[in-house]
């Protein structure tokens, strides 16, 4: 028996330990696994998270060709459509998870393993991405050939960099209101709910921002996808740089100084969460 | 003795398994939406995210109308989002229910082992997001009406009976949609938003349907919420109501018989798919699956 024990064990293949940068990378991609292969062996989500919000997205449309508005805002919408899969992705996968991953017990084993919790929440964004992505691209592309939107792109390494930075500081910002949320407990919920539409909203997805007066839309622009949709809109309807809030390149170092900002607010939410859930025991604590 | 406790003592409710189950289940989903948030929260979460979406569709039109809120097409647009709140409340109370029982809470188990209509109680889950989204409709309406100079012109009594069967209809959907996510993983919109924003295209919520091509127009007729919809307006705003084409047919009551006859229809479908759902879940072992990836 102890022979055979030792058998297995020695044809078991050794797992090896990792540290810095391997770890890193390798929580990432293990964190972001269970979203990827979730997303792959139940399908019926791409029916869901695509078709539906599709016909949501028509259906703003719809109110501007009611009121005869120009062509042009059927592409603020489709645009503003499209974005608002990351908004909820966001919202419901990256400010809320930590506080679901509480309440089913996964919290506790991502503290006590020693992966970081960066690359936790960086698994997470880039799992939750890809039903984000396929939701934003079936909307572009529909909304795009059925109501014949044309897009005229003035620089297309410039409309990439707009799209990245806008995705880079979005998440940066999950990332900090995972925290938050966690910290929130209960009413994780109520506040990822009153961050919906109020955002859709002074973000301005369905029109341009600046039809909110500039002192809000300024203000708005805490959100980056208030900047990244005003960017993104002017460069591809030149005729919106008469109404865009403010110009893209100084969008661009805005957006770059909002992502330097949440992604360093993620990491210092984390260390004090953590420290304040270590020493009150809240870590491993579940009020259902 | 609480409020659940006197209704329970009511003797209809008491000799009811279907009604004691429904009245529990209200009160837990009231439990669970308001005791757990500070009260201030609460506040604005029911104020915030009604007005917030009717000030979308109010921005959106006033860009390009230069804020002509006087149309009788503003009152229809403005109307039709502040009642569609319901819509999205009632559907998404229910369906979401299963995903709280199953994943959240996980007493999936007890609930469908326990001898009790589970039908009932996933109704009744739905109950506590009803009040709230009662309670921002009339907020919104009541901001339209101040902000914007909207004129009521009441029919009561339309109004009660499209309000009655309007909501059953939204109630049966909401459980045909609970069936369906029993079914499903946790996504990561849930079920009942998805839905509900989906049907905005086709009810005339924020639109007529006139504007749609007429090939998609007659995609409209099949769902209850569209004549929800039109009879309501009616009924709150009277002559000052829009009239458009597609419904120029139709008389007021005409509407409320339409309504009936779906809503019948609607919960003899929903009982059916309940069934049906809950059946094969027990069959799959999906009563119980946690998706929270």
């Amino acid at each position: 028996m102890a022979a055979l024990e030792k058998d297995i064990i020695r044809s078991q293949e050794r797992v090896k330990k990792l540290h810095g940068f391997a770890l890193f990378w390798a929580v990432v991609w293990a964190r972001a696994y269970p979203r990827i292969i979730g997303a792959l062996r139940q399908k019926s989500w791409l029916f869901f998270e695509t078709v539906f919000p599709l016909m949501g997205v028509i259906g703003y449309i719809y109110v501007y060709r009611s009121v005869n508005a120009p062509q042009e805002y059927i592409g603020f919408v489709v645009l503003g459509g499209a974005m608002t899969a990351f908004w909820l992705n966001v919202l419901w996968s990256m400010a809320s998870q930590l506080y679901w991953d509480k309440e089913d017990g996964n919290l506790e084993i991502y503290v006590l393993c020693p992966a970081p919790m960066m690359a936790i929440l960086i698994g997470m964004a880039i799992g939750g991405m890809l039903m984000s992505a396929t939701r934003a691209a079936v909307i572009i592309i529909v909304c795009s050939l059925a109501f014949g939107v044309v897009y005229n792109v003035g620089s297309i390494p410039l409309l990439i960099a707009v799209f990245l930075l806008t995705m880079t500081a979005l998440y940066g910002m999950g990332m900090m209101f995972a925290s938050v949320f966690l910290a929130s407990g209960r009413e994780a919920w109520h506040l990822a709910n009153l961050m919906q539409e109020p955002i859709y909203l002074v973000s301005g997805f369905y029109f341009p921002v600046k039809a909110l007066g500039a002192l809000v839309a300024t203000a708005a622009s805490i959100v980056p996808l208030t900047l990244g949709m005003d960017g993104m809109r002017q460069l591809l309807f030149p005729s919106e740089q008469a109404t865009g809030l403010m110009p893209v390149e100084l969008e661009v170092v805005l957006l770059i100084l909002l992502g330097v900002l949440f992604i360093g607010g993620a990491y210092f939410a984390l260390r004090k969460l953590e420290q304040i859930g270590r020493r009150e025991g809240r870590l491993i604590e579940r009020r259902r | 003795m609480t409020l659940v406790q006197r209704l329970h003592n009511i003797p209809a409710v008491n000799q009811s398994p279907a009604l004691r189950a429904f009245v529990t289940a209200a009160w837990l989903g009231w439990q669970i939406e308001s005791n757990w948030a500070r009260p201030f929260l609460f506040a604005v979460y029911v104020i915030a995210r009604p007005i917030s979406s009717v000030l979308i569709l109010v921005i959106m039109y006033s860009v390009i109308t230069n804020g002509a809120t006087g149309e009788p097409i503003f009152a229809f647009i403005y109307f039709g989002n502040a009642l569609y709140i319901l819509v999205n409340s009632v559907v998404t109370g229910v369906s979401w229910a299963v995903i709280e029982d199953r994943e959240h809470y996980r007493v999936a188990k007890q609930i469908y082992t326990a001898p009790m209509n589970t039908y009932a109680y996933l109704l009744g889950r739905g109950v506590a997001r009803l009040i709230i989204g009662s309670v921002s409709v009339l907020i919104t309406l009541t901001f339209g009406v101040l902000a914007f100079r909207i004129p009521l012109d009441i029919n009561v009594l339309l109004f009660l009976a499209a309000t009655i069967f309007g909501l059953a209809s939204l109630s049966a959907l909401g459980v045909i949609l609970g069936a369906v996510t029993m079914q499903t993983a946790r996504l990561q919109t849930d079920l009942g938003s998805l839905v509900s924003g989906g049907l905005y295209l086709f009810t005339g919520a924020i639109f007529p349907l006139d504007v749609l091509p007429s090939w998609l127009q007659p995609v409209g007729y099949l769902f209850p919420v569209t004549y929800w919809l039109e009879v309501t307006r009616r009924a709150l705003l009277g002559a000052h109501a829009a009239r458009f084409p597609t419904f120029a047919a139709f008389s007021d009551w005409g509407l409320i018989g339409v309504l009936a006859l779906m809503t019948a229809l609607l919960w003899l479908a929903s009982g059916w798919v309940y069934s049906a759902a809950l059946r094969r879940s027990k069959e799959e072992g999906l009563i119980d699956i946690e998706t929270n990836f």
